[in-house]
C-alpha cells in the first residue's frame, strides 16, 4: 500500500542517488527491518500495521537507515557514557552489575509488562535500579539521561518484533489501555482512533497521520532535535486535542502504551527511530 | 565549555592510495541561533559551532564556515583524497572560544 | 489578437506585473547583496555546479542539502527566506577529492537555497533550488 500518495507525486523527479532507498523497505546498517505486518487478532479495525517509518518523506526515512546518519546515535554514544558512570551512595553505575549492555537483547519487544502486580515500563526498571541498588536519584521521565539509556538499551532489542504480553496479570491493564484509547477527550472531543486508526495515511494539514505505532521509541525528532519519550508523545497528542494530559510515568499512560505496544505486535523494533 | 558537546566521526580505517574516500562527521551541538525567545521575551543570545576543518597530515581537506542556518547537532559529509597513511584530524570552534577535535587513523596500502 | 487600445493596456500591464514578480523586491535583495559582495558582481554560470535538496521538507529544522561543483574552490550556501541569508561556505583544501559537500540546514519557511561556487580560474557558478517547507498537522 503507498501510504504516502502526494509525497509520492511530489518526489517522483528526483529519485536521486543520495536518496536511493525504496521508501516502503527499510534495512538499517543492512539489517531488514518488518514495517507493514498482518495486524494482531485483537484489533478489530485494522489489517494490517505499518511503522511510522513508512509514512515519512524520503529524506526522513534515509536517516534512519544508517546508524551515522541518525542523529539519535549522539545520545546512544551518552547512554554507553552513562551506562558506566558511577552514581549515588553506593558507587555503582549499571555496568556495576549489567557487565554488558547488549544482554538487555529482547528486553524492550516485552515491555511494559507486569511486575509483582504492577505495570512496568523501561523508565520504571531504569529508575528502580537507580534508587533501589545504586543510591541514586530517579531520572525524570523524559530528560536527557533517561532517553539517552531507554534508547541505547532499546537499541539491543532492534530488528526484534514487538511482542507484549497481554492476557493475564496484564489483561487488566491493557483492557484500560484499550478504552483509553477509544474514549473522546479534550475540547476538540477526539480519541486516539480517530486520527490514528480512522485517518492514518491521512492529510492532517501539511503531514501524514500515523498509526501511532511506538516501536521505534524514544524517537529523535526533527522537530525539536532530540530523543522523545512514549509518553512525552502521548502529552503532545493529548495538548493538541486541548485535553489536559495525564501525567508521564501515570497509570494512564503506562496502559495507553501497553495496548499501543501490543498493536505493534510482529513490527521491528527500530529504537532509535527518526521522526519529523 | 558548552554542556553535551560529543563529536562524532566514521573514516575508513584502509583505503587505497590516492583513492577518494567519505567521510561524515557529527558534533552534539545546541547551534542556538540567537533568533529565538525565552519565555520571558528576551533574545536567547546566540551561541553555535562557527568553523569546522578537516585535516590529513597537515595538509587540509575542507574548511567550512557555519552559520546559525545550519542545524542542531551539525552533520557534513565530504570526500577526501588520502595519499598515504597517516590521521585525520577534525576540529570545530565554538562562539564561546571552545575548540572541540578528534583524530583518526587510515591505513593507506 | 487584434491590437487595439484596450488589449495594449492588458498586455502592458500583465508585463509589469511579471516584472514586479520576477525580482521579488523585499526578500530576495538581502541574499543578492550577500551574493554581490560575494562575486564582486562577477557574472554567475550555470551548469558546472549541482545543487540537491528535498522538493519538500517536512520539518524545516533539518533539510539535507548537498552540493557539487567539479573544479570550485569554494562553495557558498545561502536561503533567501531566512532571516540571516548566509549558511555556510565549503572552502576545498588540496586533499578535498570530489568538490561537493552535504550538511543539514534550518529553513524558515518555504523558499529558495542558493549555491555559489568560486571556480579555480576566479570565475562563479550557481544553482539554486526551492523547498517546501511544510507545517506539521499536530507534531505534538
Amino acid at each position: 500500500m503507498n501510504l504516502k500518495p502526494w509525497m509520492t507525486l511530489a518526489v517522483a523527479g528526483f529519485a536521486g542517488a543520495a536518496f536511493a532507498q525504496d521508501s516502503s523497505t527499510l534495512s538499517i546498517e543492512g539489517e531488514a527491518m518488518v514495517t507493514e505486518t498482518a495486524a494482531p487478532a485483537h484489533m478489530e479495525n485494522v489489517d494490517t500495521i505499518y511503522s511510522g517509518w513508512r509514512f515519512r518523506s524520503t529524506e526522513t526515512q534515509a536517516l534512519e537507515t544508517d546508524d551515522f546518519d541518525n542523529p539519535a546515535f549522539v545520545f546512544v554514544d551518552q547512554g554507553i557514557d552513562l551506562f558506566d558512570k558511577v552514581d549515588g551512595t553506593e558507587g555503582k553505575a549499571c555496568s556495576s552489575c549489567h557487565e554488558n549492555v547488549e544482554d538487555f537483547a529482547g528486553l524492550r519487544t516485552q515491555l511494559p509488562r507486569v511486575q509483582d502486580g504492577e505495570l512496568v515500563t523501561m523508565e520504571n526498571l531504569i529508575n528502580d535500579c537507580r534508587t533501589e541498588r545504586m543510591g541514586a536519584e530517579a531520572w525524570k521521565w523524559s530528560k536527557g539521561p533517561m532517553t539517552a539509556m531507554t534508547a541505547l538499551i532499546g537499541l539491543q532489542s532492534r530488528g526484534m518484533p514487538m511482542d507484549v504480553a497481554i492476557d493475564g496479570d496484564a489483561a487488566p491493564f491493557w483492557e484500560k489501555g484499550k478504552e483509553l484509547y477509544y474514549t473522546r477527550v479534550g475540547q476538540l472531543d477526539m480519541s486516539c482512533s480517530n486520527c490514528h486508526e480512522d485517518n492514518y495515511g491521512v492529510m492532517i494539514r501539511a503531514d501524514h497521520l500515523s498509526q501511532g505505532q511506538i516501536n521505534g521509541f524514544p524517537t529523535y525528532r526533527l522537530k525539536n532535535a532530540k530523543l522523545n519519550s512514549i509518553h512525552g508523545r502521548f502529552k503532545g497528542c493529548m495538548k493538541n486535542i486541548r485535553a489536559t494530559p495525564f501525567a508521564e510515568g501515570g497509570d494512564e499512560f503506562k496502559a495507553l502504551e501497553l495496548y499501543l505496544a501490543s498493536r505493534g505486535t510482529g513490527l521491528s523494533v527500530e529504537t532509535p527511530s527518526v521522526r519529523n | 565549555m558548552a554542556s553535551g558537546v560529543k563529536p562524532r566521526v566514521k573514516v575508513p580505517k584502509t583505503a587505497a592510495a590516492g583513492e577518494a574516500i567519505t567521510i561524515k562527521t557529527l558534533i552534539s551541538h545546541k547551534m542556538e541561533s540567537g533568533q529565538r525567545k525565552d519565555d520571558d521575551g528576551n533574545v536567547i543570545p546566540r551561541s553555535i559551532i562557527n568553523r569546522f576543518t578537516a585535516d590529513f597530515n597537515g595538509q587540509n581537506v575542507i574548511d567550512v564556515t557555519l552559520e546559525p542556518a545550519i542545524s542542531t547537532n551539525p552533520y557534513f559529509q565530504f570526500e577526501a583524497i588520502v595519499p598515504e597513511s597517516g590521521e585525520f584530524k577534525f576540529t570545530w570552534y565554538d562562539d564561546d572560544g571552545d575548540v572541540y577535535d578528534t583524530s583518526k587513523k587510515i591505513e593507506v596500502s | 489578437m487584434k491590437l487595439t487600445r484596450r488589449n495594449l493596456l492588458i498586455l502592458s500591464s500583465a508585463g509589469v506585473a511579471a516584472t514586479a514578480m520576477g525580482s521579488l523586491p523585499a526578500f530576495a535583495s538581502l541574499t543578492d547583496d550577500a551574493i554581490a559582495e560575494l562575486t564582486g558582481g562577477a557574472a554567475l554560470g550555470e551548469g558546472a555546479i549541482t545543487l540537491t535538496a528535498p522538493e519538500i521538507a517536512e520539518n524545516g529544522n533539518t533539510v539535507p542539502i548537498e552540493v557539487s561543483a567539479p573544479g570550485a574552490v569554494a562553495i557558498t550556501l545561502f536561503a533567501d527566506g531566512n532571516p540571516v541569508p548566509n549558511v555556510a561556505t565549503f572552502t576545498f583544501g588540496p586533499l578535498s577529492a570530489s568538490r561537493s559537500a552535504s550538511t543539514r540546514i534550518r529553513l524558515a519557511t518555504t523558499q529558495n537555497v542558493v549555491a555559489i561556487a568560486k571556480m579555480e580560474d576566479g570565475s562563479f557558478q550557481k544553482a539554486s533550488a526551492n523547498v517546501k517547507v511544510t507545517i506539521g498537522g499536530c507534531g505534538g
